[in-house]
């Protein structure tokens, strides 16, 4: 099956979708640093480019990606959840 | 890889033969643009700027409109002003590369006798720079600098490591590169500097990023609903923090040799972090005038930004973008999203229009006519 979404470590809290994903599909994931391939079942529509959640974050807790922290949750993220502004926000600045 | 361009009396390197008219000011925008309409070839600069600035943002014009006529894509300049003192002032600070560079003003004379003069020395360079032949030049002559825009997360998974990829080589074949962008390092600031090659420079750089967070906090506003953009935002980029960990991707892995003022030029070869906005044009615009003859693009959403002087070659990695504004996209990285191209192969195909476009092939940009020249301006005029 083709990879929709990459990660880029394997401890990462999320991957990127690389193609237009859908509710209820179990998707490959690629992984950049040379990981084997995860799997993960999306739990809705999340476009090309938008974020898929690896892991189950909890509200308040760090959101990695690069193996860095991309800011936190405001939410519980489930594994398979869209992740955007509406669910993580900045850790650097916020409102 | 072989490699042409034009050997200025200085001995920079340059990749175009501009011959530019310069306004010192927005009230010599309107001679500066009638003489160029007078001469195909010749090229007038428009810009918002340069009357009652002064301080550190005054010094900052001024070492943009030198860096930018001393480009060495600018064979020869023509500066026109409204008055005599600060044109000559440009004038100058251009003609210390040893170009030729004429001056005219304005006051005494008019927009229409300054117009007719200054056409005829734009008419004569441009001639001269008609006879000037392209020469083999290597990567360590040129310096050339790195951004992206309408960045998304595309950029950060296939787009910035495959530019990383290209920058490292250029670095290691002994070119310059810059690199700037002081917003976008938040969350990532961290990784640059444990890439400064020295102690100075990182505290350096460390100095500069502290004092822009605190320009911000002084301002009273966040960046907030501006960083990331709403282009970002749609594109699937949800914090600064993921922005910046995907921007510093294109700088590959080269030490951080300087860190440098806006606009101001790179003393040695190697990888220049340079204090600059994010914004696409001012950041391009102060690379040029720090003698940048090159401009690496990547777009996630699809950027359109061009330079008057500066070649901006795009680079998208993103599906979606390489269809819908394909006539933008120089290199179309799509396959690399899908994993269907390596890194390798990607950063070869970075480097193959790289050297197309320094042999004289026009970018995207050029070819559609976007000559964006903006000034970063620190603050209001006296």
């Amino acid at each position: 099956m083709a990879y929709k979404a990459v990660a880029h470590r394997k401890e990462d809290a999320v991957a990127v979708a690389i193609a237009d994903l859908h509710a209820g599909e179990t998707i490959q994931v690629r992984v950049l640093d040379g990981s084997a391939p995860l799997a993960v079942t999306v739990r809705g529509a999340i476009l090309l480019g938008h974020k898929v959640a690896l892991a189950d974050i909890a509200p308040g807790g760090d959101v990695t990606e690069y193996g860095e922290r991309i800011g936190r949750a405001t939410l519980r993220i489930p594994p398979g959840e869209h992740v955007h502004v509406h669910n993580i926000e900045s850790a650097r600045w916020s409102a | 890889m072989r490699l042409t361009g034009y050997r200025r009396q200085n001995g920079a390197a340059g990749i175009r033969n501009h011959v530019v008219i310069l306004p010192l000011d927005d009230l010599s925008n309107t001679a500066a643009e009638g003489a160029a309409r007078l001469i195909p070839g010749a090229l007038a600069l428009p810009h918002a700027y340069g009357r009652l600035q002064f301080g550190e943002d005054l010094d900052l014009f001024f070492r943009t409109m030198i860096g930018t006529g001393a480009n060495p894509n600018v064979a020869a300049a023509v500066v026109v002003g409204i008055e005599p003192k600060w044109t000559q002032r440009l004038a100058d600070g251009i003609a210390r590369t040893g170009k030729p560079v004429e001056a005219f003003s304005i006051e005494g004379s008019g927009d229409l006798r300054t117009i007719e003069r200054a056409a005829q020395a734009a008419k004569i360079m441009v001639q001269d720079a008609s006879e000037t032949e392209r020469v083999p030049i290597e990567p360590r002559d040129l310096v050339v600098s790195i951004k992206c825009g309408e960045s998304d997360t595309t950029l950060g998974i296939a787009g910035n490591p495959a530019l990383g990829r290209a920058v490292d080589w250029l670095v290691n074949a002994g070119a310059t590169v810059i690199f700037g962008e002081t917003s976008e390092l938040t969350g990532g600031e961290h990784l640059i500097a444990a890439r400064c090659a020295a102690p100075e420079v990182r505290e350096a750089f460390l100095r500069t990023y502290a004092e822009y967070i605190e320009f911000i906090r002084s301002t009273g506003a966040d960046l907030l609903g501006s960083q990331p953009t709403e282009g970002n935002i749609a594109g699937g980029l949800s914090t600064i923090e993921e922005k910046a960990l995907g921007n510093i991707q294109k700088t590959g892995t080269t030490p951080v040799r300087s860190v440098l003022a806006p606009a101001e030029a790179p003393r040695g070869p190697g990888l220049h972090f340079m204090d600059t906005s994010s914004a696409a044009a001012e950041m391009i615009t102060l690379a040029g005038a720090a003698g940048s003859v090159l401009h690496f693009f990547t777009t996630g959403q699809g950027n359109v930004v061009g330079n008057p002087i500066v070649p901006v070659v795009k680079i998208s990695p993103n599906p979606n973008t390489t269809t819908s504004m394909s006539e933008h996209i120089d290199v179309d990285l799509s396959r690399l999203l899908a994993g269907d191209m390596s890194l390798e192969e990607a950063g070869t195909r970075v480097l193959e229009v790289f050297e197309r476009t320094v042999r004289g092939r026009l970018t995207d940009a050029e070819a559609l006519g976007h000559v964006e020249f903006v000034m970063t301006k620190l603050y209001r005029s006296a």
